[in-house]
């Protein structure tokens, strides 16, 4: 059952990714998806692919487990995309018009560029995922957001509910499994029958559950409260973000990434020409020979 | 029913970085009648062995085929259990968990019911060819309440949650013996109970095995309850079957098991530190004959006038 879920899921190596702080994987996570939504030519595409081919290899993440997370939202990429490719609206002549349907030679370039963008955008945060403690996530999150404290936000109220939520994650997934095992014990069968049986089948998994759920809720309260724990006093941490060299390095990785992207926008068109006129040239040496 | 399992094995998320060998290798059999015990450290494999007598975890040749070349290093594994053989495929689970009942650990946390009736009703239904009639729904259901030592028309339709923590416990056990198992299989029965709640469960187990399940196999961490109940016992220890005897035999040989990081009972431990001052008493264990043993030993004494000796004992 656990299997099934690749995405969200930490992978536990020790990589210079992994060791990076994660308020700068954040902050790079959301630099990286305004590269991707920034970028106007199929050179700037490249380069994203490219940089983040080469945080999955320093994170020594194994391909095939990123490339699974995508798995996920597969139906709607492939949904968007043929949404795109029959009703974007190209100028000049229509390669193939039947009906409502028109596909443009714009229109399928579009295409492949919004779904290798949003294919990009599902792999990268999912190496966020995969690279980083939800313990650390929540801590960087809480850290970025200090700066809303002002104005009476509850952010660490907030980190707090998050962090205690992806806590009990696995927990109630054990639970799960071992109350399903239970009632399978006792001949409960939920893989056959029409769509109505199946949901009256789950009715004996999810009311011990619920109940389960609710008394480790209130038991974490009263731990809490025996400890005297509140969230709006001063509290320190044990482990203390800092930020080091490998902060300074992504964010010269990041800064690279985004120039490259700009100026491809620039200048991927007078690019692209010289390829064309390169490839042209060198098409007539061959032809010369 | 006898069950006879060899080479079994098991690993948890394969081929993933969690990936962890729970069972490798165990070669176990289980006579008819018995009542059994399985002993051993968290995480030794006994909680995932007994989920394999269930078909809860399937015998991984029962999901892909065996291939000798590929796993040289382990052998087709067998799980036998009378007629019913685990490790083929096609064999018939449903069937299989009406024979081989099972109660896992805290089983009152799987009450979900709004009447103790419709709980305890809810295997009977499942396992069920043809629905059966309300009157021998009833009559199953009350018996199976009564043996527990509940009262049926107290209970039967009050709601499970309003019950004290024994009481649920009593009715999730109804609710797995009414199909009438022939193997009972009770992962830590009497966890989380007072001295007397467990004294209880363990004569209702008795209860059971002497008219209701002719086999009991009982997953503890108490060898008290071992020493004092289990025909034969077996000793789980990273994934394989470290020993299997009888209590007797087992407890004679304590260091073993201390070895192993594991507790002896009670009268093991006083018989070792009597023999440590050089008195040895030869006992089975139980708590019965131990004190048969002893109070013999002090008659003897006394008989023969030193009683002074008998004080410093």
């Amino acid at each position: 059952m656990r299997k099934d879920v690749a995405f969200g899921q930490y992978y536990p190596v020790d990589s210079f990714v992994h060791r990076t702080d994660p308020r700068t994987k954040l902050l790079f996570l959301i630099a990286y998806i305004v590269a991707l939504f920034c970028c106007k030519t199929g050179w700037g595409m490249a380069l994203c692919a490219l940089g983040l081919l080469t945080v999955i290899l320093l994170a020594k993440l194994p391909l095939k487990l990123v490339v699974r997370s995508v798995r996920g939202v597969v139906f709607l990429l492939v949904f968007t995309g043929i949404l795109n490719l029959f009703f974007y609206r190209g100028e000049g002549e229509a390669l193939i018009s039947w009906k409502f349907i028109h596909i443009y030679k714009e229109g399928i370039f579009y295409t492949i560029y919004l779904m290798s963008r949003l294919f990009l955008l599902v792999m990268s945060s999912a190496v966020l995922t995969l690279t980083t403690t939800p313990i650390a996530l929540t801590d960087g999150l809480e850290s970025l957001l200090t700066p809303l404290k002002y104005i009476r936000f509850p952010v660490h109220e907030l980190a707090l509910i998050m962090s205690i939520a992806l806590r009990f994650i696995p927990t109630l997934m054990d639970e799960t499994e071992r109350i399903i095992n239970a009632q399978k014990a006792r001949g409960a069968d939920f893989e056959s029958g029409n769509v109505f049986k199946r949901i009256k089948a789950i009715i004996p998994i999810l009311i011990p559950l619920l109940i389960s759920a609710f008394r480790r809720a209130e038991e974490l309260g009263d731990a809490m409260d025996a400890r005297c724990y509140s969230g709006s006093s001063i509290r320190t941490k044990y482990k203390k973000l800092r930020f080091t060299y490998r902060d300074v390095c992504a964010f010269f990785f990041m800064a690279i990434l985004m120039t490259g992207v700009f100026l491809f926008n620039s200048y991927g068109a007078a690019l692209s020409a010289l390829c064309v006129q390169g490839w042209n040239a060198l098409l007539g040496l061959f032809g010369a020979v | 029913m006898d069950i006879i399992a060899k080479n079994i094995t098991h690993t948890y998320n394969e081929g993933s970085p969690f990936s962890s060998a729970a069972l490798k290798g165990v070669d176990l059999t289980i006579r008819e009648g018995e009542f059994f015990g399985i002993i051993g450290h968290t995480g030794s494999g006994k909680s995932t062995f007994v989920q394999h007598l269930n078909a809860l975890i399937r015998v991984y040749t029962a999901e892909k085929k065996y291939n000798p070349k590929k796993d040289k290093n382990t052998e087709k594994p067998v799980l036998q259990i009378g007629e019913f053989d685990l490790t083929d495929k096609k064999c018939d689970f449903n069937a299989l968990r009406a024979k081989v009942g099972m109660v896992f650990q805290y089983p009152e946390y799987q009450l979900f019911a709004e009447t103790v009736f419709e709980d305890v009703v809810f295997g009977l239904r499942n396992f069920a060819k043809e629905k059966p009639t309300k009157e021998a729904e009833e009559a199953a259901v009350q018996q199976a309440i009564e043996i527990v030592g509940l009262d049926y028309a107290d209970v039967k339709d009050k709601s499970p949650f309003d019950l004290s923590g024994g009481q649920k416990r009593r009715v999730a056990i109804a609710g797995v013996i009414v199909t009438h198992p022939e193997i009972l299989v009770l992962d830590e029965p009497a966890a989380g109970l007072d001295p007397i709640g467990k004294r209880e469960i363990m004569e209702l187990l008795h209860k059971l095995h002497r008219d209701w399940c002719r086999t009991i196999i009982v997953v503890s961490h108490d060898m008290d309850e071992i020493s004092e109940n289990c025909s034969r016992v077996a000793v789980f220890s990273e994934g394989k079957v470290f020993k299997c005897c009888t209590p007797q035999e087992l407890f004679r040989h304590s260091e073993e098991l201390e070895a192993l990081g594991l507790d002896i009972p009670l009268t093991a431990k006083v018989q070792r530190a009597l023999a440590e001052r050089g008195v040895e008493i030869e006992t089975d264990f139980t708590r019965d004959d131990f004190i048969a043993k002893v109070s013999a030993l002090f008659r003897k004494k006394t008989d023969k006038g030193d009683d002074g000796s008998c004080g410093k004992m």
